[in-house]
C-alpha cells in the first residue's frame, strides 16, 4: 500500500463522479429536500426538533451505502478490479481510495444538509458544529464500508440494491427514530444498542439538544469507528487477487 | 539471462466440479508472438488468468519470466488485457490511462506514448463510454502496454472487430514484439494463426498442438489455418475413437486412416518429428493435390 496509489484511486473515483453531473445533483440536493419534507410534515408540532438530527444521520449513511456498493460492484463486473489486482495496487489502496473520495463527498453533502436544516427548517444545534460534522462523516464512512461489504455478496446490481433493506432498514427501525430504544422489547433494545446507526442517531441528537457532554458524543463516534474498521477488514478480505 | 517466458508443469485448474485444465505441461520461450487458439470454452481464458496470477490453481506449478505466476514482482513486468475492455466508462481515454499509469508507477509521459502507439490521439479526451468497440479495445490494450511490460497477455483482443481493425491491431502487436516483448494472444478466429510466430491449439483444457503457422499448414496439407485446425481436431477425435476400438479388436482398419495416422500420436507437441514418419497412404497424394 502506498499513499500515491491510494490518492490516485481517490482522485479517479472523484473524477468519475465529476463526469456524472446528475449523480452529483442527486447526492447533494436529495437529502436537503427530504429533510425539508419531514420538517413540513411536522410543521405544527415539535416532532422535527427530536427527529431532525436523526435525519441528518440517515442520509449520508444510506447514500454512501448505495453509491459505494454499486460502484465497487461495477468494478468487479467490468473487469477493472481484476486488471487493478494484476497491477501493483494494494487492496488497502483500493478501499482507502474509495473511503477518502466518498468521505469527502459526505462532508459536502452534510454541509448542505446541515445548512438547509438549520437555516431553512429551523433546527437548533446546541453543541459544536464540528462534532456534528465528525459524526456525519463517520456515518458516511460506515455506509461506505458496509456498501463495500455488500458488493462482495452480490452478483448483480439488482441484488446489491436488495441488500439495502437487509443491512440498512433494521438499523433505522431499531435506531430509536420511531420509538425510543428504551421503550422497545428487551431483545430488540439489546440488538439496537449494538447497531452503529443507533449510536450515530444518539450522537447527533446529543449534538443538537446539548443534553450530554462531548465525551458522550466521542464515545459514540468511537463505537461507529470500530464498526467501520471491522467492516473494512472483512470487506478487504473479500477482495481477492485470485478468484476461481 | 533469457530463460523462458512461461513454464507450466502439471498445471491443474478446477472450477467447481469441473476440471478445466488437467495436468498441462507447457514451455514457451521469450520473444515473438504466441497465438493461443481454440474454440470458446476450451480453457484459453483460464490459462491466461493462471499466467497473470488471478486464477486459483488447484495443482501443479506455473512460472512466468522465472518467477512464480502472480508474485508481486511480476505485477510490473506483465501486462494483461482482459476479454472485455476493462476501462472506466465515465472517464476520458487519457484519464483512464493516467490512473492506470499511476497505479503501475510509470511516468505520465508513458500515457502519451501508448495513446500514440494505439492510434487514439484523436480520441484522447473523449469519454470511454462514447468510443466504438474497437476504440475501447485499444484503450484496454494501451493500458496493458503502460510501462512496456516484458510479457503481454492479451485475451481475445480482436474479437468482434472488422478485418481492417483486426489488421491494425496485429500491426501494433508485431511492433511490440519487434521491440523484444513476448506476446501471448488468444483468439478463436483461426485465420489469425498466420499472424503468429508460434501456435498453441487448445481444446477441452489441453494443448493439442504446439507448432508454427508453416508447420501447421504443411503437416495437415490444408489450405487455410481454419481447415488445418479442423483436421487436427478431427484427427484427435478419431484417435480417441480408434484407441477405444483398438482395445476391442486388434485389427483396426480405420476408414480415416490417412488423417488418423498423420496426427495420431500428437506429433505436433514436439515439432521435429512432424514430417516423419513418411506416409505411404494412397490418400495422401489426393490430399496433397488439394
Amino acid at each position: 500500500m502506498t499513499p500515491s496509489r491510494t490518492l490516485a484511486t481517490a482522485g479517479r473515483v472523484l473524477l468519475q463522479i465529476r463526469n456524472d453531473p446528475r449523480t452529483i445533483g442527486l447526492l447533494l440536493v436529495v437529502p436537503s429536500l427530504l429533510i425539508g419534507l419531514v420538517a413540513w410534515i411536522f410543521d405544527e408540532t415539535t416532532v422535527f426538533d427530536t427527529i431532525g438530527p436523526a435525519m441528518l444521520a440517515l442520509f449520508p449513511f444510506i447514500v454512501m451505502f448505495l453509491v459505494t456498493s454499486i460502484s465497487t460492484l461495477r468494478e468487479r463486473r467490468s473487469g477493472t478490479l481484476e486488471r487493478l489486482l494484476s497491477m501493483p495496487l494494494g487492496r488497502g489502496d483500493f478501499i482507502l481510495g474509495y473511503t477518502l473520495a466518498f468521505g469527502l463527498l459526505a462532508v459536502l453533502q452534510t454541509a448542505i444538509a446541515v445548512g438547509f436544516a438549520t437555516v431553512v427548517c429551523g433546527l437548533e444545534i446546541e453543541e459544536s458544529i464540528v462534532l456534528l460534522f465528525v459524526v456525519a462523516i463517520a456515518d458516511a464512512l460506515l455506509g461506505t464500508a458496509l456498501g463495500l461489504l455488500a458488493s462482495a455478496f452480490a452478483r448483480t446490481e439488482f441484488q446489491v440494491v436488495q441488500f439495502m433493506p437487509v443491512l440498512v432498514f433494521p438499523q433505522i427501525l431499531l435506531g430509536g427514530i420511531f420509538l425510543p430504544r428504551d421503550q422497545l422489547p428487551n431483545v430488540l433494545e439489546v440488538i439496537g444498542d449494538w447497531l452503529p446507526l443507533s449510536h450515530a442517531i444518539d450522537a447527533l441528537t446529543a449534538v443538537s439538544t446539548g443534553g450530554e457532554d462531548a465525551a458522550y458524543i466521542w464515545l459514540r463516534i468511537l463505537f461507529i469507528g470500530c464498526w467501520i474498521v471491522c467492516a473494512i477488514i472483512v470487506g478487504s478480505l473479500t477482495l481477492r487477487r485470485r478468484t476461481p | 539471462m533469457m530463460g523462458n517466458a512461461i513454464e507450466a508443469q502439471g498445471l491443474t485448474i478446477r472450477r467447481g466440479r469441473n476440471t478445466v485444465i488437467d495436468g498441462l505441461d507447457l514451455t514457451l520461450p521469450r520473444g515473438a508472438i504466441i497465438g493461443l487458439l481454440g474454440p470458446s470454452g476450451s480453457g484459453k481464458t483460464t490459462l491466461m488468468r493462471a499466467i497473470v496470477g488471478v486464477q486459483i490453481v488447484s495443482g501443479g506449478t506455473i512460472s512466468v519470466l522465472g518467477e512464480p505466476a502472480g508474485s508481486a514482482l511480476l505485477r510490473h513486468r506483465v501486462g494483461y488485457m482482459t476479454q472485455l475492455p476493462s476501462i472506466y466508462d465515465d472517464l476520458s481515454v487519457r484519464a483512464n490511462l493516467r490512473y492506470f499509469a499511476r497505479v503501475q508507477g510509470v511516468p505520465k509521459s508513458d500515457v502519451d506514448r501508448v495513446i500514440e502507439r494505439t492510434g487514439l490521439t484523436g480520441q484522447a479526451d473523449q469519454l470511454a463510454r462514447t468510443l466504438s468497440g474497437g476504440q475501447a479495445n485499444r484503450v484496454s490494450l494501451a493500458a496493458a502496454m503502460l510501462g512496456s511490460p516484458e510479457l503481454l497477455v492479451l485475451d481475445e483482443p480482436t474479437v468482434g472487430l472488422d478485418p481492417v481493425l483486426r489488421s491494425d491491431l496485429w500491426g501494433i502487436f508485431r511492433r511490440i514484439a519487434d521491440e523484444g516483448a513476448t506476446l501471448l494472444v488468444s483468439s478463436h478466429v483461426m485465420d489469425e494463426a498466420t499472424r503468429c510466430d508460434r501456435l498453441l491449439l487448445m481444446r477441452e483444457g489441453a494443448v493439442i498442438a504446439d507448432t508454427t503457422p508453416r508447420e501447421l499448414l504443411e503437416s495437415t496439407r490444408a489450405a487455410s489455418a481454419e481447415e488445418a485446425f479442423l483436421r487436427i481436431i478431427e484427427a484427435e477425435t478419431d484417435t480417441r475413437d480408434s484407441t477405444t476400438r483398438a482395445a476391442k479388436s486388434t485389427n483396426s482398419a480405420s476408414t480415416n486412416s490417412a488423417s488418423t495416422r498423420l496426427l495420431a500420436t500428437r506429433p505436433l507437441a514436439t515439432s521435429p518429428p512432424l514430417r516423419s514418419p513418411p506416409l505411404r497412404s494412397p490418400r495422401r497424394s489426393k490430399r496433397a493435390k488439394r
